[in-house]
């Protein structure tokens, strides 16, 4: 498939095993394809280091895996492990929680409020491009329209979202690339 | 001192005890029944065998039949340990260094210290003490590492796509693996004397040696095993997580 993803936001649509989460895996190398070439900006990603395009694109699991910790030890994991430390209170703000979540322990927070820590997460290294791997699979109806709102309200930040669902796709997307059988149907 | 004497006959006797063995699982229909034949079996002829072996090179007095036959452990050890740690990519050479490191740093700390002198009966039975001991402690750490890893592979990758190196990912996987691979030596050593005699002090005090001999020996072998373990695992773990990832900092498949 040859498929150029721009700046902005882009959903990839399509039923599961239509290989969305593979691709998306393929674009800050957390997997690598058998051929063919992806680029970042022009430049071939395995020419780039992994961990600096890890940390300029950004991804947001399907099923949250908070750290043991408060929510702000989670915020503040990505920037310690580059060795900074920031102030996690933008970047949870930016998620859509106050700064009352900051202390609290993030195992103990309901999947929807734990999904937005790792928004939150993720926010916080300032990625160029958020990588979303059906980020609300596992959410109710209104712990989905919080991570929506939140991704919403986004500034500055290109979104690839991967999703199911063709209402989310037009809710949060600016394009949508539907995906079947590894191979993109429409564009 | 007076020294046991033990002929065939009595040896055969005490297949007295095998045979109770046989009987419990025949009864309770455990079908246990050839493991334990077998395990007769090879635990009197491999005996046999090293006993003989080691008869020759306390004979010859050789340092260098030592070493050789330490390796023959460390490589035995090691085939033994990769078998229960098949779910490793790659954990052969880990295992080896780590039961090689283990034995040379142990046997040399010991020869350092004055323990024991450089001489064959004292290099070899502990020696083969302390890969027994370091290739169970191997075995039962990356056994652990490797269902770590599968069980923990969400977590691991959501640290990788934060820009975690492997190491910084595998991290808390890899101390919880070393863990597991030095604690039952730990308990052991705390209950000791109260829950079980350890075989060295029970074989002294049978032999014939002094109660206080026999534990002061006891001692020293239970803390050199103890360093011995922790070393053997914390090489196989820190090398064995590599195996799970690529170059790029990506879960292997």
């Amino acid at each position: 498939m040859t498929l150029s993803i721009r700046s902005g936001s882009t959903a990839l649509l399509g039923p599961s095993g239509s290989g969305k989460s593979t691709l998306l895996r393929l674009l800050n190398r957390l997997g690598d394809p058998d051929e063919g070439v992806v680029r970042f900006h022009g430049t071939n990603v395995r020419e780039l280091d992994p961990l600096e395009l890890r940390k300029r694109v950004g991804l947001v699991p399907q099923l949250p895996a908070p750290v043991a910790g408060s929510v702000a030890d989670n915020v503040c994991l990505g920037p310690r492990l580059h060795g900074e430390e920031i102030d996690p209170e933008g970047p949870v703000r930016q998620a859509g929680l106050d700064a009352s979540f900051l202390e609290r322990d993030a195992s103990r927070l309901s999947v929807g409020e734990q999904q937005r820590v790792m928004l939150a997460r993720a926010l916080a290294l300032e990625p160029e491009v958020l990588l979303l791997d059906e980020p609300t699979a596992s959410l109710d109806s209104a712990a989905t329209a919080a991570v929506e709102d939140a991704l919403g309200n986004l500034q500055g930040v290109s979104l690839v979202l991967v999703t199911h669902d063709r209402a989310q796709a037009e809710r949060l997307a600016e394009r949508t690339v539907e995906l079947r059988e590894g191979r993109v149907a429409t564009a | 001192m007076s020294t046991v004497s033990i002929t065939l006959g009595e040896v055969a006797a005490s297949l007295a005890l095998i045979a109770v063995a046989i009987a419990v699982s025949f009864w309770r229909r455990a079908e246990l029944e050839q493991d334990i034949a077998l395990a007769v079996l090879r635990s009197f002829v491999q005996l046999t065998a090293v006993g003989y072996v080691i008869q020759a090179i306390f004979d010859t007095d050789s340092l260098w039949l030592v070493v050789a036959l330490l390796a023959g452990m460390v490589a035995f050890g090691a085939w033994t340990a990769r078998g229960r740690a098949k779910a490793v990519p790659g954990a052969t050479g880990p295992i080896v260094l780590a039961l090689s490191v283990a034995a040379a740093v142990t046997l040399g700390l010991v020869l350092a210290v004055g323990v024991f002198e450089p001489e064959p009966r004292y290099l070899v039975p502990v020696g083969g003490m302390v890969i027994g001991n370091s290739m169970t402690a191997v075995a039962v750490a990356l056994d652990r590492l490797a269902d770590e890893m599968h069980d923990g592979r969400r977590q691991i990758e959501a640290m990788l796509a934060l820009g975690a190196t492997s190491r910084q990912a595998a991290r808390a996987t890899v101390t919880r693996s070393l863990r597991s691979g030095m604690i039952p030596l730990i308990d052991s050593t705390k209950t000791t004397g109260i829950v079980f005699f350890p075989g060295t002090m029970v074989g002294m005090l049978v032999a014939g040696a002094e109660p206080i001999d026999a534990v002061r020996l006891q001692v020293v072998l239970l803390w050199v095993l103890l360093g011995a373990v922790a070393l053997a695992g914390l090489i196989a773990v820190s090398l064995g997580y590599r195996g799970f990832f690529t170059a790029a900092h990506q879960l292997r498949d």
